[in-house]
């Protein structure tokens, strides 16, 4: 089991590499610079900027300096928000994101797994149709439209909530809501099937032979079997929650890191774009681990080797 | 205990239906029979005749919807199941009545230790404490013979081969030596050298507990040494029932004198093909107005794809289903 | 020798598949049987016929094009919805039904054409894998597996801005010219690319796993044993037996993929002016949610009813030909 979460560690960092020396090669071969976007500049300034950033090295000399930095966790500094360090941005805007996202994973969890036990277990009832007409909704509303109509029933019609930007509680209600209301709708989904699933094998079968009651059955035997599709879809559920976190970050206009990456990316702003990418993916491979190692728990029948 | 005529169960006109995408199917349909404490009694027939239908309506297992026992009465020891509340029917299931599956590789719960698998029934049913029902786990496991039970009971299902978790169900079913065993079907999934021995443990549990069982199998060779009457089932019905000696040496049904002879006789010539009944079991759900076995009997007339055969009583303890059932007894008696 | 001629001939025309047409129409009975299923049947084929034919027939009966701009429209130019515009009009004064319709267009457009380069490069990688298996199969699901674990969405965010506008690489400009060209339209193809090529994972794995269960059914060992060649083996016989789930999970990458098209777009890196995808339609009309909601809640109301039926139908086909794993 060490063994097995050490190999992992060892491989996340080359995976990291290589998912920055991708961008790093998107960045470079196309055409135009973070600085030609801003206006045509005299030849000389344009050396001079060229010198001071080191992009008059061969490509090879830029590649390996960046890695070497990278390896250092040095990101540099951002081109554009000149004077601060790449680490420096992302330590201040991460927190932002983390906690809209946990929360709206955590609301999801909530939501998704009690609707979707509850809709197995009274199968073909009004609440399990109406719950997965809900959870299709849920799928098929794009979290873009979604968030502005929420603002403008709650904010500019009923005037209960604040339609924007960062302080207490109460302003993280509708964006919270707005990035778990998709992945309530999957884990619904994947925990009814789950517990459909489970509850005509043959075990609660038995489980019911021995004369359990339907709650011990379901607790005890069921859930268990019945949310493993659930946990597997954790991690890819984090990855696209960091899409969900760049949209409603910029729906409600919250200073995460979403909302940087996006601005990074129009900047063409390399270092920022480079540490985002590379903490993001790390982020996520880390959280990948964690569902995995969340699996030998789950279900004694996996052993790593 | 005389009460009911010496009866631990009783089964009388038991039709348990399912409603499917093809319309309804009479899985069981109008089937009665008796148990007496601590007699075997033999199930027979092919998949699909509603063998396991019948037994699992009787611990009142069946899945509603797509199932429901339609009418019958189910009594056992005075009680009768099918009219009882479901919290009282979870009181005599698994204490009093207990069931042994056909397929032990699915029917342990994966997720769980086989000492909390075991341990649950006897804190549910006899109010062990932990240390009690644990003991008592162990004790189990040495019954069934699983080798080394105290380190056993910690495992994991999946640590075990098919018959040592076959092992597992029977010391599960019998943790709180239940007057009644159903035993459906526990050896087709194993290899013939486990079957017999898993035979031999439910023989001598039966002995030791004074257990009534009832066996569910396709197979004529595994009741003939162990039970004392047989009912053989097909499409559903009751096609013969006889006293389990009776039945091998003087069938009154075709279909029955069919089974017998698909029996492999080790004593037999060898070259000579083994009996196969001609056909398939018939689609449950569109039965033809007849008798369901017309189409495969070899001494079919007339009457029998026209009228639903007589439930002809040849003695006191032999019945079948037949048009000729006395013919045929008259038949094979000569053989 | 006439036997082998006779079996090869045999399994060439497709035996296998021909037999299995009742399996077709039995699904398509189930399909049929599915209310929620025909709901979104029926939706899209609606919608289709709207979006395709709806721009031409409205202009010919009211000469309203989405380039239309209502004369009186002088200060303001975003009207509600009246009898003239259903929909309203947009901050330009164009007339949002026509947009929309127009819209829906590309949306479909997007959704479909990645979709189906997300199926070529799937099948493809998943088949091949799948029938040579061992070490090759190993190393190609590896790869897949490294990809998965790749935040994919923020490397097509950087593609799709360094490439995006005026740097699309120029065999799109030159594949996008024979279809009219433009920069509008070479965003696009940029887009049929940038969201087929991440939405390949899945149906590689889809396609793998049911080729490993076919590839030692005797029609297969029939048609080897007859020496037809492997890349027939795999695309004439393999492939098509392999069509069900295929097609299940096609249905459900389309409403994913005009999901994503549509996030891409609200963030500007999607479908650019003069081209309008629900998406961007829905984008500028956040801009204005508080004074013209209209200009929202149409096109995102008529991609979120698209999208809810395409589901439906995906789970309802994944139902009728999967009776197994059915959800009941």
């Amino acid at each position: 089991m060490l063994k097995f979460i050490f190999n992992r560690i060892l491989i996340i960092v080359p995976m990291a590499l290589l998912v920055v020396t991708v961008t790093w090669v998107l960045i470079r071969v196309a055409p135009g610079n973070f600085y030609s976007t801003e206006r045509n500049l005299p030849p000389a300034i344009e050396e001079n900027i060229k010198k001071k950033y080191g992009l008059d090295q061969p490509w090879y000399v830029q590649y390996g300096t960046m890695m070497g930095n990278i390896l250092r966790l040095d990101f540099g500094d951002s081109l554009k928000y000149q004077g601060q360090s790449v680490n420096e941005i992302i330590a201040r805007h991460f927190p932002y994101s983390a906690t809209l996202g946990l929360l709206a994973y955590l609301l999801a969890l909530a939501i998704g797994l009690f609707a979707g036990i509850v809709a197995a277990l009274k199968q073909n009832s009004a609440f399990d149709y109406g719950t997965m007409a809900a959870a299709m909704l849920g799928l098929s509303v794009p979290n873009f439209v979604l968030g502005p109509i929420l603002v403008l029933f709650f904010s500019l019609y009923l005037y209960w909530l604040p339609p924007a930007r960062w302080g207490g509680p109460l302003y993280l209600i509708m964006p919270v809501v707005t990035l778990a209301a998709i992945y309530a709708a999957y884990i619904a989904r994947l925990t009814r099937a789950g517990m459909l699933e489970v509850m005509r094998s043959d075990y609660i079968r038995t489980a019911r032979a021995k004369g359990l009651n339907e709650k011990t059955v379901l607790l005890k035997h069921g859930l268990r079997g019945g949310i493993v599709p659930v946990v597997s879809f954790t991690g890819p559920a984090l990855a696209s929650l960091l899409a969900g976190t760049v949209v409603v970050e910029k729906v409600f206009a919250i200073p995460g890191l979403g909302n940087i990456f996006i601005q990074s990316v129009l900047n063409r702003d390399e270092p920022l774009i480079l540490g985002i990418v590379a903490f993001l993916s790390i982020l996520i491979m880390i959280a990948n681990l964690a569902v995995d190692i969340s699996y030998g728990f789950l279900d004694p029948r996996i052993r790593y080797e | 205990m005389s009460e009911h005529n010496g009866n631990l169960l009783s089964v009388n006109d038991l039709r348990t239906y399912f409603q499917t995408e093809d319309g309804i199917v009479k899985a069981v349909d109008g089937i009665s029979f008796e148990l007496k404490r601590g007699e075997t009694l033999g199930i027979v027939g092919e998949s699909g005749s509603g063998k396991s239908v019948a037994n699992l309506s009787v611990m009142r297992l069946i899945q509603e919807p797509p199932g429901k026992i339609v009418s019958g009465d189910i009594v056992f020891d005075g009680i009768d199941v099918r009219k009882l509340p479901i919290d009282d029917v979870r009181k005599i299931r698994g204490k009093r009545m207990a069931m042994i599956f056909q397929d032990p590789m699915t029917s342990l719960n994966p997720f769980l230790k086989i000492s909390t698998q075991l341990m649950e029934v006897t804190q549910l049913h006899l109010g062990h404490t932990k240390q009690q029902a644990y003991e008592h786990a162990v004790e189990m496991l040495r019954k069934v013979e699983i080798p080394a039970p105290e380190k056993r009971v910690d495992g994991y299902p999946h640590e075990f081969s098919g018959g040592m978790r076959q092992r597992v169900m029977i010391a599960m079913a019998l943790s709180c030596e239940p007057e009644l065993l159903i035993a459906d079907e526990p050896t087709t999934a194993l290899d013939v050298t486990i079957q017999a021995q898993i035979l031999e443990l439910i023989k001598g549990l039966k002995d030791e507990f004074g257990t009534s069982v009832i066996l569910i199998t396709h197979d004529l060779g595994v009741v003939a040494g162990m039970t004392d009457k047989i009912i053989v089932m097909y499409a559903g019905k009751i096609f013969e029932s006889a006293p389990t000696r009776e039945l091998f040496a003087q069938p009154a049904n075709p279909y029955t004198k069919g089974l017998l002879k698909s029996v492999p006789d080790p004593a037999h010539e060898h070259g000579a093909p083994l009996y196969q009944i001609p056909g398939l079991p018939p689609d449950v759900a569109h039965l033809p107005p007849g008798c369901p076995f017309a189409e495969r009997c070899d001494r079919a007339k007339d009457i029998c794809t026209k009228e639903f055969p007589p439930f002809v009583q040849i003695n006191e303890k032999h019945h079948s289903l037949c048009h000729f059932a006395k013919e045929v007894y008259a038949a094979s008696g000569g053989e | 020798m006439r036997d082998e001629q006779h079996i090869k001939e045999e399994v060439m025309t497709d035996g296998p598949v021909m037999a299995g047409s009742s399996l077709w129409k039995d699904a398509w009975r189930r399909l049929l049987k599915n209310k929620l299923a025909v709901f979104g049947l029926i939706v899209i084929t609606l919608m289709v016929i709207v979006v395709g034919l709806g721009p031409f027939i409205r202009e010919y009966l009211t000469g309203i094009t989405p380039e239309y701009i209502p004369a009186e429209g002088d200060k303001i130019r975003s009207f509600p919805p009246s009898w003239r515009h259903p929909m309203g009009t947009d901050e330009a004064g164009r007339d949002l039904f026509a947009r929309v319709m127009q819209g829906g267009r590309i949306s479909l457009m997007v959704g479909i054409i990645s979709t189906i380069v997300s199926l070529i490069v799937g099948v493809s990688y998943g088949a091949i894998a799948g029938y040579i298996g061992g070490r090759i199969d190993n190393i190609m699901m590896r790869i897949v597996d490294i990809i998965y674990a790749i935040p994919y969405i923020l490397i097509v965010i950087v593609l799709l801005s360094v490439f995006g506008g005026e740097n699309i690489p120029d065999w799109i400009n030159s594949l996008a010219g024979y279809f009219g060209g433009g920069a509008g339209l070479n965003q696009i193809f940029l887009l049929f690319f940038a969201l087929g090529l991440v939405s390949w994972l899945t149906m590689a794995r889809v396609v793998r796993g049911q080729i490993l269960s076919l590839k030692n059914e005797e029609f297969v060992l029939a048609a080897k044993a007859t020496g037809v060649s492997t890349p027939a083996i795999i695309f004439r016989h393999l492939v098509p037996n392999a069509l069900g789930p295929v097609i299940v999970y096609a249905t459900l990458t389309v409403p994913s993929v005009m999901l994503t098209e549509a996030f891409l777009s609200f963030l500007g890196l999607g479908v650019q002016a003069p081209y309008a995808s629900w998406g961007s339609l829905a984008a500028d009309g956040i801009k204005n949610i508080a004074i013209f909601p209209w200009q929202l809640i149409f096109p995102g109301v008529t991609m979120a009813l698209t999208l809810f039926s395409l589901n439906f139908l995906g789970d309802g086909l994944r139902d009728a030909l999967d009776p197994q794993t059915r959800k009941f």
